[in-house]
């Protein structure tokens, strides 16, 4: 393949790039005046089907797919979500966007509204993204009043409103339902599917969610067309006839124990080992890698001789990684305890954990005050027995909870148990010799403070 | 228990301005709590009864909302400053959670609480969306980015703490 030029983030760099002059100035909205010249909704959706893109929001559905779910001929109205709560720890590349590039995803939202035929749709923000609020409203104000946005857009016929809905600091409502939920004014509890949100989404009507970078992807698709698109990155196994494949530019994060943390753009497909060397400038302070995540730690973790695992929507799978996530990798160097590593990820779940499914209620705060006991000196191994029981029976995989958080939960208990198993009996026997073997039960730490 | 209204008809009318854009009054709610919490730095319970009038909610539906987040306090304003910081993986790898500690012992509070002079509030924050700069937080509306303990010195300084 030739050398990769950035697509998504071709623009960041330019000055005032957030700004509608300088969008067009690079061809913005070229895509959107001829497709609503020129084509039909169903073109699109036509188009994006197969271009075989697939969400970047975690869950990797096919987009066009998707779409087709809308029921037909529906009298409306049909909503669109934007995704832009951006939680899932490690992940900055939807702020990246909104921030530098706002116009390239409010086209990219236009297209895909046009597509789905919807005349609203909320750009669901989390709170802790001022300057995305900023740059996202400035741009859809300067849409406006250029007519690409609001009633009879360029002329069309077509009309559509976007309004900015700002989160208030909860993982839970980047899952698709809970952002419905919490849209409609509820505690973000996420509901049980189906109904799934294209039939009876939010106001119980037909809606569409997507991820800020897949419609970012859904207007370079409809610029550069389904040849382009699907000559980068990772065709289907032909051995697996539900593989989509992985097609398409992706933005990756790189933080952690990393020389140059940030996001970069590279093909779907580069390995771990790649974007830490080639993008981000090796392990910082020239340490080796002890682990590595490969998507948001929802995802579990890679060992260091793991790391030629392909980023792709396959490829962490195939080490028993929960899958490709959010892209997000984070770099943990050889001289930090994998039982800190995994003590942080359990406090993140306890936290966020909704609470309406007991499972993951209870087993993400019940392996949090474990965790704090084995930090605390007083873990025995049959703690991490525990544990694995709590990682292998939380989640929609083994069909107990509503919402895909616990798997996210059960997955760094998993790995790191299962790929450290030594480290982690090592501690607990030097920190707690005298204790290590018990197995009565024993009381709880002081209640750990969840709020 | 007194009932003076808490709301002004700045908030309000700022909230009305928001029905246009949902089907149902409901589905105001966040951004209801919101504006008033930009004023008030708070919601108080009789902020959420005259909400749920204004929404034709009963207040337990929006009682029970903002409870979910734990993001509005009811009982006392936060500090001018409302500081975020960053506890989650890419900046507890990188020191944040020492920052954190040093912040709070610094500024004598723990996490969640306000200075006594109400300047500060410190929060204890899940990933902030910005582990490029970690450790960072959130500051308001900035995001102050590579923390160490003499840059948290300084941003306390910088308020007057210290
Ligand atoms: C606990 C949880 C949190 C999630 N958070 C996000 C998020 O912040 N942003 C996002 O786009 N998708 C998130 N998702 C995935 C969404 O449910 C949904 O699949 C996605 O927004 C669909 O968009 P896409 O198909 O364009 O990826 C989350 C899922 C779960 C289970
Ligand atoms: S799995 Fe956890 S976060 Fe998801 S709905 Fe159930 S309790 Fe809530
Ligand atoms: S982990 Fe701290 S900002 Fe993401």
């Amino acid at each position: 393949m030739p050398q990769f030029q950035p697509v998504l983030l071709a623009n960041v760099h330019n000055e005032d790039s957030h700004t509608l002059r300088a969008y067009e100035a690079v061809g913005g909205y070229q895509s959107l005046r001829r497709v609503l010249k020129d084509n039909s909704p169903d073109d699109v959706v036509e188009t994006v089907k197969n271009s075989a893109l697939r969400g970047r929001g975690g869950a990797g559905f096919p987009c066009g797919l998707k779409w087709t779910f809308l029921p037909k001929d529906h009298p409306g109205p049909i909503y669109f979500c934007l995704n832009a709560d951006e939680s899932e720890p490690a992940t900055f590349n939807n702020r990246i966007l909104m921030e530098e590039d706002p116009h390239q995803v409010l086209e990219g939202l236009i297209l895909s509204s046009f597509a789905t035929k919807t005349s609203t749709a909320y750009i669901y923000l989390r709170y802790e993204y001022p300057l995305s609020l900023k740059r996202l409203q400035g741009a859809i104000d300067e849409c406006y009043a250029a007519g690409l946005l609001g009633k009879d857009i360029l002329g069309s016929g077509y009309s559509l409103d976007v309004f900015i809905h700002r989160g208030a600091a909860a993982y839970i409502c980047g899952e698709e339902t809970g952002l419905i939920e919490s849209l409609e004014g509820k505690r973000a509890w996420p509901r049980i599917k189906p109904p799934f949100p294209a039939v009876e989404g939010v106001f119980r009507k037909p809606t569409v969610v997507n991820n800020v970078e897949t419609v970012a992807c859904v207007k370079h698709i409809m610029d550069r067309g389904v040849e382009w698109f699907k000559s980068i990155g990772v065709p289907p196994n032909p051995d697996n006839p539900r593989d989509a494949g992985s097609f398409g530019p992706k933005l990756y994060c790189i933080s952690g124990h990393i020389e140059k943390p940030g996001c970069y753009e590279a093909p779907l497909g580069i390995t771990a080992r790649e974007l830490i060397e080639d993008f981000g400038g090796g392990v910082w302070k020239n340490r080796k890698a002890k682990a590595a995540v490969p998507g948001g730690i929802s995802m579990g973790f890679l060992r260091h001789d793991e790391l030629d695992c392909p980023l792709d929507f396959n490829g962490p799978g195939k080490y028993d990684c929960l899958g490709l996530g959010t892209a997000a990798v984070t770099v943990v160097d050889d001289q930090t305890s994998m039982i800190d590593v995994l003590h942080n990820c359990c406090r993140f779940y306890a936290h966020e954990s909704c609470g309406q499914c007991t499972p993951c209620r209870e087993g993400t705060s019940w392996a949090l005050r474990m965790m704090d006991r084995i930090r605390a000196g007083r873990g025995r191994l049959i703690d991490l027995e525990l544990l694995l029981e709590i990682g292998d029976s939380i989640g929609i995989m083994p069909g107990t909870t509503i919402c895909g958080l616990a798997d996210g939960a059960a997955w760094p208990i998993k790995n790191v148990i299962r790929k450290w198993r030594d480290e982690c009996e090592d501690y607990i026997k030097t920190t707690n010799p005298s204790g290590y073997m018990e197995t009565d039960p024993v009381p709880a730490m002081d209640l750990v403070q969840l709020h | 228990m007194t009932s003076e209204k808490i709301l002004t008809d700045q908030m309000i009318a700022e909230i009305q301005a928001y029905f246009p854009r949902y089907p149902n009054k409901q589905a105001v709610t966040l951004p209801a709590l919101h504006i008033v919490n930009a004023h008030l730095r708070h919601v108080p319970l009789q902020a959420v009864v005259e909400i749920a009038e204004l929404l034709e909610l009963h207040p337990a539906e929006v009682q029970d909302t903002l409870t979910f987040y734990g993001f509005f306090k009811q009982e006392k304003p936060h500090g001018e400053t409302r500081a975020w910081v960053c506890r989650s993986i890419s900046c507890a790898l990188r020191g944040g959670e020492e920052v954190l500690a040093h912040l709070c012992e610094t500024a004598g509070i723990n996490p969640g609480e306000t200075t006594p002079d109400g300047k500060l509030t410190i929060e204890a924050a899940e990933c902030l969306g910005a582990c490029e700069f970690a450790p960072c937080m959130l500051a308001g509306e900035d995001v102050r980015k590579d923390l160490d303990n003499a840059k948290a010195d300084r941003f306390l300084e910088e308020l007057g703490i210290r």
